[in-house]
């Protein structure tokens, strides 16, 4: 027997906002001509493309020719490192970024160290917050060109000190790039950033649309071979419906999102307390209190991650995991690793608009039933 | 590196085994002794020190390029 579907994995996916469905079939029939054309269909295509463009703007606070939409938000990423770098060659080739940066951060950063230039990552502590003092004397070094900070950890749900650790940057003269994936959509933005990035799937949106967003004044340039779409910032024509969705589900999300961070915190609260009570020796990882309020991570003791998430999923709960058996290249999670919090049996639970106190409830009452059973399977009940 | 009292090689295991063969070793040793674990999982670099401060027993030292290992005072 199959137990009702819980989805708890919205830091990967959230389900699609209503508003975003609506939007993309209309946009399908209305907005599929190429909208750098002229004539009446392109025209109309174009017209869709910069209402998009305005409300996603307006939401975000910035301003229109400010933002870029991306095939991704992991594309997003790659521009606003690779971009950042290139824009600023002349001050130096010194990446600074937090060691709990996305992999698509960390990878634009291997692909920049493999072409010569430097990486420098800043330490967090044990409850994934950036060591700013570290971050101060980096940032201060000759020859940072960049410095990237994620706005909060999508594994742990801690939230950085982006206000001060721009402060910093600023003194240094550093521009600064945030990946705000985790945040747009579902908390207000921090200030003082030049180069930000989101991804559309995670607040509910389509999945493939980033954005990509480069403050006026901020040096940046297009690491990619010459195309004039979106500002000459990324190549290749825009999915138009899709985009159209993305921006329609931010307004959506934006204007709920105070409420509903209401509503999920406090279940956030709950997993914390009621996992850490009633599961034996369980790790609850992340900021108890500087957090997203939809996420939560905790890793069990003895377990295995994969048979955790399967044994989950045969119960209805769909949950994601850092811990190495469940990644393709069989190393835990780099943001665990850079915590040093127990990285086995571990379980990121995210929270989204249509999650119930009812499925928080279900989950927390057979978790430790599931977590007790694979522990006497493996006969570690006792150790 | 010093000689430990007792050596764990958990090589070829992966993460949790080399933390759940130390956690079967351990009350069979005296109190102040010290493992040595070699465990080639990197999830070991970082659960090894985390069972050690969930369950009070110290951790000395890891060892990245022999073994790897790492040492533990029970
Ligand atoms: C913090 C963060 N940055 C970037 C990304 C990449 O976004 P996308 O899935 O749209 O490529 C994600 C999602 O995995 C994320 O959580």
């Amino acid at each position: 027997m199959s137990a009702s579907p819980v989805y708890l994995d919205a830091a990967s996916a959230a389900p699609p906002h209503p508003v975003a469905r609506q939007a993309m079939l209309a946009a399908l029939d209305d907005g599929w001509a190429d909208p750098a054309r002229l004539y009446a269909p392109a025209r109309r295509a174009r017209q869709l493309l910069d209402a998009a463009r305005e409300a996603a703007a307006q939401t975000l606070g910035v301003r229109a020719d400010e933002l870029s939409f991306t095939p991704s938000g992991t594309a997003a990423a790659h521009a606003a490192v690779l971009g950042g770098l290139v824009g600023r060659r002349r001050a130096g080739t010194t990446l600074v970024h937090s060691a709990i940066e996305h992999s698509a951060v960390l990878h634009a950063a291997q692909r920049h160290t493999a072409a010569g230039g430097d990486a420098v990552s800043v330490p967090v502590d044990r409850l994934g917050r950036l060591d700013l003092d570290a971050w101060a004397a980096a940032v201060a070094a000759p020859g940072v060109a960049l410095a990237a900070l994620i706005g909060a950890s999508h594994e742990v749900g801690t939230v950085q000190p982006v206000p001060a650790a721009a402060e910093l940057s600023a003194e240094a003269g550093v521009p600064l790039y945030v990946d705000a994936a985790q945040l747009v959509g579902r908390a207000p933005l921090p200030a003082g950033w030049s180069v930000l990035t989101a991804s559309a799937h995670k607040w509910g949106g389509p999945p493939g649309v980033g954005l990509l967003v480069v403050r006026k004044g901020t040096r940046w340039e297009s690491p990619y071979p010459a195309d004039e779409r979106e500002s000459g910032r990324t190549p290749g024509v825009v999915n138009l419906p899709a985009v159209v969705a993305a921006a329609a589900s931010l307004r959506a999300a934006a204007a709920d999102a105070a409420a509903e961070a209401a509503r999920l915190a406090p279940l956030v609260d709950r997993i914390r307390a009621r996992v850490a009570a009633e599961v034996p020796d369980v790790e609850v990882v992340g900021d108890p209190v500087d957090r997203l309020p939809h996420l939560v991570t905790f890793s069990c003791l003895y377990v295995d991650g994969e048979a955790l998430l399967h044994a989950l999923d045969r119960r209805g709960f769909a949950v994601s995991s850092g811990s190495s058996c469940t990644s393709s290249t069989l190393r835990p999670s780099h943001v665990l690793e850079a915590m040093g919090v127990l990285s086995h049996g571990n379980v990121r639970v995210s929270l989204h608009r249509e999650t119930t106190e009812a499925d928080v409830e279900r989950f927390l009452a057979e978790l430790p039933g599931i977590v007790a059973a694979l522990r006497a399977e493996a006969g570690v009940t006792d150790l | 590196m010093s000689e430990p009292d007792e050596t764990l090689d958990c090589r070829g295991q992966r993460c949790p085994l080399p933390v759940i063969n130390l956690a079967r070793r351990v009350p069979g040793l005296p109190a102040g002794a010290v493992v040595r674990v070699l465990a080639d999982d990197p999830a070991a670099a970082v659960d090894i020190p985390a069972w050690c401060r969930m369950r009070g027993h110290e951790f000395l030292a890891a060892h990245p390029d022999a073994g790897p290992a790492y040492d533990v005072r029970v």
